[in-house]
């Protein structure tokens, strides 16, 4: 197997409030390596942002802090790094796609200006290099007519396109580990499905670890090597995607995919999740899934259960396969 | 149902074409042309002025302005109480009047948006600390502050624009601010620190030129503000120290003749309400057309 890129041990953040701290992101670990793509999928607020955002180290100011744990990139602990040479890796080493095309572009100035400082930022270039690289990047994202892209404002651009400048920019350096946060979650149906083809092919030429972010099952089938299910801040499944799809292990995996409407499935209604997803604040002192779990045992509601291998590299959170 | 117009036809609805407000409406050339005339009466003084703004000539005291009974084309505005030109004081004056209004808006705004800035994209303490200093500031009238300095350090036009600015600075850093934390919220800054920009980078490349379109409404709107500023405090005798030409003391200096001299002291006022008021309309224009949300500045 390939060397992992990004290594992530037992990451903790936490975010403080009123009411109290609140664990969102409580020891998370996983690999990534190199040409592979790890999905991360989980409800609103299971903490798969938060994970994202604190390998960069850009969790909120004020509210939220990395409270513990490693993030390894090529073996070089990220959370150790100084505030100077994390923004050199930024950008350079982790790229990152956030959900909004519409404002996630400087409205006032023209795309070329931006795709342009990318560029030079990352590889020092100037003058007619730098407009050819950029063009190229462009081309490199399927935009049509570059050249001409480049003199156009962001409003005058849709958002499918605007998704793919931003992901040129994302991947300019180009970067080890470039992270998806959602990015097609506003595109539609065709947009979205040409825009995944294009990842696909870009880390086929790159050979990049990705991070993709995503509450969609479906994407995670199409796209990801591996998928990590995140729950109330835990990684409750991790392993490979085949494997997980036909096999779950934990209750949670297993409802999720039981909630995907099927073509030709001869069903009346969808299956839904009974029960609200956890309050962070007052998460249950057992495994966090236990007040919803419908194979919930006394021992759920006490103690969390630790990670065990259900299978080579397929692992769960759950009492039902800790052997006794 | 509404009952159908003889003849079974559904009568398409009047169209009413919308009143024009906002992009639509019109450039304002004749705010524009004002503030022009002005700005080229200040520039050219020298070269325009029929004659020396100082020079006093006792025993042709009080001439009307030419249109009265006694009036002459030597002095088409009149004559002052030392029967100085009033038309060669008025185009001087409008020399100091825009030259406060300028260099008083420019330092505030400067000074202000770079305080909003900052503010606005570091928040937390910093903004707190800065935000408490804008209210404090906020809170000083500017004329007192003008009145002590004219008073400690005497009165000059330097003083006058230090007085102004001083305070003026404190509302572009807040309604800047305010811009700011609604930027911060996009994704294009956060896409920016993801890419690796620093402090400096967002601040002067995607939060500045974001803000510009405020900074112009709001840099329109205060000129006319300042304008009034520096007259009122010229008038108090803490502007600018006579004999230069100043709008304000022209006023105080012909209060006592207005019921025989009326012109005086009207012909300098009406040059104020002039240029306060094509600011005005010009800021009103530039902020319905640059930028609609501010409706309440």
């Amino acid at each position: 197997m390939a060397p992992a890129v990004i290594d992530v041990r037992n990451l903790q953040t936490h975010i403080v409030t009123r009411w109290g701290t609140l664990k969102a992101v409580d020891g998370v670990s996983f690999t990534v390596a190199e040409g592979e793509t790890l999905g991360i999928v989980g409800e609103s607020g299971s903490g798969k942002s938060m994970t994202c955002l604190s390998i960069v180290r850009l969790v909120p100011r004020g509210a939220a802090r990395i409270g513990g744990g490693q993030v390894l990139l090529d073996g070089d602990d990220l959370l150790t790094k100084g505030d100077a040479e994390m923004q050199r890796i930024r950008g350079r080493k982790v790229g990152m796609v956030l959900q909004d095309p519409m404002s996630s572009l400087n409205p006032v100035f023209s795309v070329g200006m931006q795709v342009r400082e990318a560029v030079a930022m990352y590889h020092g270039l100037r003058g007619r290099a730098l407009t050819r690289r950029a063009t190229e990047l462009l081309a490199s994202v399927r935009i049509p007519s570059p050249a001409a892209r480049l003199r156009a404002f962001p409003h005058q651009l849709s958002g499918g396109m605007r998704q793919r400048v931003v992901g040129a920019m994302a991947i300019a350096a180009p970067p080890r580990l470039p992270i998806a946060d959602e990015p097609t979650t506003s595109l539609d149906l065709t947009i979205q499905a040409q825009y995944l083809g294009l990842l696909e092919e870009l880390q086929q030429q790159h050979r990049f670890a990705m991070i993709f972010v995503t509450h969609d099952l479906g994407i995670v089938a199409r796209i990801c090597d591996r998928v990590a299910v995140m729950y109330g801040g835990r990684i409750v499944e991790i392993g490979p995607v085949r494997r997980i799809f036909k096999s779950p292990a934990h209750p949670y995996t297993k409802a999720l995919l039981d909630a995907i409407p099927r073509l030709g499935a001869r069903r009346d209604l969808l299956t839904t999740i009974e029960g609200q997803p956890p309050d962070l604040v007052r998460m249950p002192s057992g495994c966090a899934f236990a007040p919803r779990c419908p194979d919930v045992m006394d021992r759920c509601r006490v103690e969390a259960p630790p990670s065990t291998d259900v299978d080579a590299g397929h692992a769960t959170r759950c009492w039902l396969h800790v052997p006794a | 149902m509404a009952a159908e117009p003889a003849g079974g036809t559904l009568a398409l609805p009047e169209v009413v074409a919308a009143p024009a407000r906002g992009r639509g409406r019109h450039v304002p050339w004749i705010p524009i042309g004002i503030i022009a005339l002005f700005v080229a009466a200040a520039a050219l003084a020298p070269l325009v002025s029929p004659g020396d703004p100082y020079a006093q000539a006792l025993r042709n005291r009080f001439k009307p302005p030419v249109w009265e009974e006694r009036g002459t084309w030597a002095h088409p505005l009149g004559t002052d109480r030392l029967g100085r030109d009033m038309l060669a004081r008025i185009l001087y004056g409008a020399r100091v009047s825009l030259a406060v209004g300028a260099l008083a808006v420019l330092l505030a705004s400067s000074v202000g948006a770079a305080v909003g800035l900052v503010a606005g994209y570091y928040g937390g303490r910093v903004d707190a600390a800065l935000m408490r200093i804008t209210d404090a500031t906020l809170s000083f009238p500017v004329i007192l502050l003008a009145l002590i300095l004219a008073v400690t350090v005497g009165p000059s036009f330097l003083n006058v624009v230090i007085a102004i600015s001083v305070i003026l600075w404190a509302r572009y850093a807040r309604v800047i601010r305010g811009e700011v934390l609604t930027l911060m919220q996009l994704d294009f800054i956060a896409q920016a620190r993801i890419a690796g920009a620093g402090a400096w980078r967002i601040i002067t490349r995607h939060l500045a030129p974001n803000t510009l379109n405020t900074l112009v409404v709001l840099i329109t709107l205060q000129v006319g503000y300042v304008i009034i500023v520096e007259a009122a405090l010229s008038f108090l005798g803490a502007g600018i120290p006579p004999p230069t030409p100043a709008w304000g003391s022209m006023i105080a200096e012909g209060r006592d003749f207005v019921t025989s001299a009326w012109w005086v002291s009207f012909l300098p006022g009406l040059a104020i309400m002039l240029v306060v008021l094509a600011f005005n309309l010009l800021g009103d224009w530039l902020r319905d057309t640059l930028d609609p949300k501010l409706r309440q500045l």
